[in-house]
């Protein structure tokens, strides 16, 4: 019979399966506050019919889609639409602007940076830069830019702890980013704390190119997929050695897991298994009573944990929860898992600073309603955003772990096991 | 004589694209028409079609008139309704199971025909056409198109009331008024009111399709009709963005064809008796039929979800002097019953296919001309339908006006020209149809209710095949026009004509969206208590 010859439906990204139910719609927070924004159902599954007719019928509009995709998240059909919408931007190439250049080369623009670190801080701070920013290279006057730490990661861990890693039984390799690297050393120092406690060296990749997202987000794909190949390369020989490959940014993980083969068409499905964020490798060891945490009897906080856009689709928020709330002294309030607006690059550019701060609103109020010392998160922009609007400062979990960590005891626990 | 009946130069009854466009003829050339179609413009085979503008190569090597005809017609259609064709070109191609020798025979017959005929490599045909089966070992280029007959047909009436024709849908006509052996009328039942009316005219023309051997009995006279039932299945999207054929004798399901946003294969052809011409169900068989073979013209049907099928039944006719009906003409039928059964004002005008029709349509109104001594020549060939003049930059390109522009050409202008945010909210999401276009088509193009909407816009024609546009198309209409309980009724048996065309091919995620689509109307509505009135037309 007719039925059993079409056993499925196969289509790109699944557009076909959409069942129109707009469920995605509801959860879209461009949609939320644009309504110049198609939102997801019509920019995804329903457009792509017509771009398949013609390509003519690619819609600018496409280009507010944050990639967030907490379409995909919400979506009851499986239907990969933010996927669907980056694919159509990625058919329908513009030319990158300078700006969206100097946004997306996160490690070039970084590793020029951080030599003249101090300068560049002082500079981006500028009223006069910012001016310049805005009007000539149209990033928004009122974003503050992360600033560049003086010593690269990668440096730091050369000179201080590259030569005792050897000495553990156990091991990881380590992507630390583009944003450890150049922005914030110290969360990789947390990690390699953390990790050697719990009787694990860490390793740095052979080569670690940036994981592409903001090449991505800014239409640099070619560029974006060599790095890829690179980064994946650098991993398969981590793994062949034994080793987990850890991050501590959910944005990079998602990317190298997710985006590499739906977008890209990098092959990744014998590293993707072994690619996983820190607080979730973490969490399984300690599941599997393969290690113990002990924690400071003097640590005392408040925070509240915001969920990434990127780890809501991963769907790994509870790890990071779930390890944090064994700390006896954290005081963990969880907000509404929702989009704080910043996603990336997106909202550096001017034409977007305005939506990007709508979406955030309602994420800023019921921070400051939470009256919290810190938020954390595990992206690096939502920190960037979120210390911007709201002057709370946002640790990653990882660093909040390093911080409540009893060293000597962990230590002690992990010693023979 | 009653001055409440009207007198006209010429009745047309049928309103598929035959009578259509012998309206519009009529008209151009200075006489009084009336237009009547029983229920709504393309209810029959015009409809129901496979929305091929054929370059005539499927005919060159069995019918090398029939061929001629067609890529004349082919090259005018271009130019004069070009809202209406999309020009895709086409290839036939020889699979390993077919006879490579038969695409010399092929090729050469289309030649003859004046039917441009390249061979193409097998890799440069993949190149072109991406979806189309790697296997093949031959194809040929051939100036194939696709056409919609929906626009067709309304761009004709329209294009005829412009030039003075009234026409009337929902008007069935029920008999003829016959005085002396000649016909001199009609009389129709207004569908609507329930009303009985007279129209009087020098000439009648019967453009009923298979419907017009009914007719022609009632005016006492035999036309042979052979109707020939064919199916079709509507994938949910374009595979393929070139039509399709088999490098064969032309068989069942070897055509698939790229229509608007959507694909269609087909189709079978069986021949029915004329008491089941108004029984549209699809049979299992048929699908199974048209999947088998459809796969092995572009391997991913097997896998795109099908959206719904439906069936037409070709208009063919015995030919004349043949009682017997065993030889069937192919072409144009246009027969004076005046000379042929001594019954003058008559002329019926049936066969050939949807894109000869204003070859069908000039012949038969050529016949009437000469019947009313009206000396004037015909000129559909050269001035384009409402809509295909040449296209001006439109102040607005939104993808709801660039969709728009496919649907009404040039005509589009009345529809981008909005000023109210509200009308350029989308009733349907996936056709892309705008709040403004609902009321143009209200306004211009004899919207009576939801499905003849349908035909004027692609309102619920997409993927969610009216779940979602359906109840925003019934409000725009009641802020417009109609009673809500009327809309109501009219909702329900929207939803119920959509869900027939699904049925036949409910499963996987068809499935579930009609599930869905139950689950909001039945569940939610509780539409079902309007449910019961008998179904749009
Ligand atoms: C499956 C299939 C596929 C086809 N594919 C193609 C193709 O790809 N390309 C192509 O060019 N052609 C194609 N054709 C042929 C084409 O569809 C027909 O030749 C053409 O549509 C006939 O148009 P028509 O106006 O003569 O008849 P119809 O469209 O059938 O119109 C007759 C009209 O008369 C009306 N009517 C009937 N009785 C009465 C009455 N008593 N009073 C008032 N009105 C009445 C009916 O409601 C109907 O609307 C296909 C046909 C079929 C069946
Ligand atoms: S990815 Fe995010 S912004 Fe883009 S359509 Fe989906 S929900 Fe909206
Ligand atoms: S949520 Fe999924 S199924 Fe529903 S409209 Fe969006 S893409 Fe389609």
């Amino acid at each position: 019979m007719a039925d059993q010859m079409q056993l499925n439906n196969i289509s790109e990204n699944n557009f076909e399966q959409c069942l129109k139910c707009s469920i995605c719609t509801v959860y879209c927070p461009v949609s939320a506050v644009n309504p110049a924004y198609p939102g997801p159902k019509q920019s995804g599954p329903d457009g792509e019919r017509y771009r398949l007719k013609d390509p003519k019928f690619f819609n600018e509009a496409l280009k507010m889609c944050l990639n967030c995709k907490r379409c995909e998240v919400a979506c009851p059909s499986g239907v990969n639409v933010g996927d669907i919408i980056q694919k159509a931007r990625m058919n329908n190439p513009h030319k990158p602007k300078l700006r969206d250049m100097m946004l997306a080369n996160t490690d070039f623009v970084g590793s020029m940076a951080t030599m003249v670190a101090p300068i560049t801080n002082f500079a981006l701070g500028l009223g006069v830069s910012k001016a310049v920013l805005h009007s000539v290279m149209k990033i928004d006057k009122h974003r503050t830019f992360p600033a560049y730490a003086s010593q690269k990661f990668e440096t730091w861990f050369k000179k201080n702890a590259a030569a005792d890693q050897d000495k553990y039984s156990k091991h990881v390799s380590y992507f630390h980013g583009c944003y450890v690297n150049y922005n914030f050393p110290q969360l990789g120092k947390d990690l390699v704390k953390i990790m050697n406690a719990c009787g694990y060296g860490v390793h740095l990749l052979d080569k670690e190119k940036c994981c592409g997202t903001a090449l991505i987000a800014n239409g640099m794909y070619d560029q974006a997929k060599r790095q890829g190949e690179t980064n994946m390369e650098s991993m398969r020989s981590a793994i062949a050695k034994g080793r987990t490959v850890v991050t501590t940014s959910s944005t990079c993980t998602f990317t190298m897991r997710d985006e590499y083969t739906h977008l890209l068409e990098v092959d990744n499905h014998d590293v993707r298994d072994h690619l996983t964020l820190a607080t979730r490798f973490l969490f399984q060891l300690l599941d599997d009573g393969k290690i113990k945490l002990a924690f400071r009897d003097d640590y005392k906080k408040r925070v509240a944990y915001h969920t990434a856009c990127h780890m809501e689709r991963m769907g790994w928020a509870i790890y990071s929860t779930s390890l944090l709330k064994m700390i006896p002294g954290l005081d963990l309030v969880m907000l509404e898992s929702q989009c704080c607006g910043i996603s990336g690059t997106y909202g550096f550019k001017r034409e977007n600073y305005e939506t990007s701060q709508k979406i955030g609103d309602s994420l800023f109020n019921a921070i400051a309603e939470a009256d919290v010392e810190a938020v954390t998160t595990d992206c690096e922009t939502c920190k960037w955003q979120i210390e911007m609007s709201t002057g709370t400062p946002v640790l990653n979990p990882i660093s909040i772990i390093a911080d409540a960590l009893d060293v000597e005891k962990t230590i002690e626990l992990n010693k023979n096991r | 004589m009653d001055p409440n009946i009207k007198e006209y130069d010429v009745i047309v009854i049928g309103g598929g694209i035959t009578g259509a466009g012998t309206a519009r003829d009529c008209a151009m050339r200075g006489l009084k028409v009336l237009l009547l179609e029983r229920f709504d413009y393309s209810y029959g085979a015009t409809g129901r079609n496979h929305g091929l503008l054929h370059s005539g190569a499927r005919y060159a090597v069995t019918d090398k008139e029939s061929a001629t005809e067609c890529i004349q017609e082919n090259m005018t259609l271009r130019k004069v309704a070009r809202h209406c064709v999309e020009e895709t070109d086409g290839l036939f191609i020889t699979l390993p199971e077919d006879d490579l020798d038969y695409q010399k025979t092929f090729v050469e017959a289309c030649q003859a025909a004046g039917i441009r005929a390249d061979i193409i490599d097998p890799a440069e045909a993949k190149r072109l056409e991406p979806s189309v089966n790697p296997s093949l070992i031959g194809a040929v280029r051939i100036p194939d198109a696709s056409i919609d007959p929906f626009r067709l047909t309304m761009a004709n009436v329209y294009d005829a009331q412009l030039h003075g024709a009234e026409a009337l849908t929902y008007h069935e006509v029920t008999d003829l008024i016959i005085n002396q052996n000649r016909v001199e009328g009609v009389r129709a039942l207004d569908h609507h009111t329930g009303i009985n009316k007279e129209f009087r005219a020098k000439v009648t023309i019967n453009a009923c399709g298979i419907w017009g051997t009914l007719i022609a009995q009632k005016a006492g006279v035999t036309v042979n009709m052979f109707p020939a039932r064919g199916a079709l299945l509507i994938f949910g999207h374009r595979v393929n963005n070139m039509v399709i054929n088999r490098c064969r004798k032309p068989a069942n399901a070897d055509i698939l064809v790229p229509d608007d946003t959507v694909c269609v294969i087909g189709t079978t052809s069986d021949r029915v008796p004329m008491e089941t011409v108004d029984d549209m169900r699809v049979t299992p068989q048929e699908v199974e039929v048209l999947l088998r073979e459809g796969e092995k013209l572009a391997p991913a049907l097997a896998t795109t979800r099908i959206l719904r099928a439906y069936a037409g039944v070709r208009p063919l006719v015995a030919a004349d002097n043949d009682p017997s009906g065993r030889s069937i003409s192919r072409g144009i039928v246009c027969l004076d019953h005046e000379t042929r059964d001594g019954l003058a004002g008559f002329i019926t005008i049936t066969g050939g296919k949807m894109m000869t029709y204003r070859l069908m349509a000039e012949d038969a109104t050529n016949l009437a001309c000469k019947k009313l001594n009206v000396d004037k020549q015909c000129e559909t060939a050269t001035t384009p339908l409402p809509g295909s003049e040449a296209p001006e930059q439109l102040s607005k390109k939104t993808v709801a006006v660039m969709a728009a522009e496919g649907r009404h050409g040039t005509l589009t202008k009345a529809i981008a020209e909005t000023t109210d945010v509200v009308d350029d909210a989308l009733v349907c999401e996936c056709e892309h149809v705008s709040v403004s276009e609902v009321n143009y088509a209200m306004d211009n193009l004899h919207v009576k209710n939801l499905v003849t909407l349908r035909r004027r816009t692609r309102v619920g024609m997409g993927t969610c095949q009216g779940e979602l546009c359906a109840t925003r198309a019934a409000s725009a209409m009641c802020r417009k026009q109609e009673q809500a309980a009327d809309v109501k009724a009219d909702l329900a048996s929207f939803i119920n004509e959509r869900w027939k065309g699904v049925q036949p091919v409910g499963w996987g995620d068809n499935m579930a969206e009609a599930q869905l689509t139950a689950t909001i109307y039945e569940g939610l509505c509780g539409l079902n208590q309007y449910a019961g009135k008998e179904d749009l037309k």
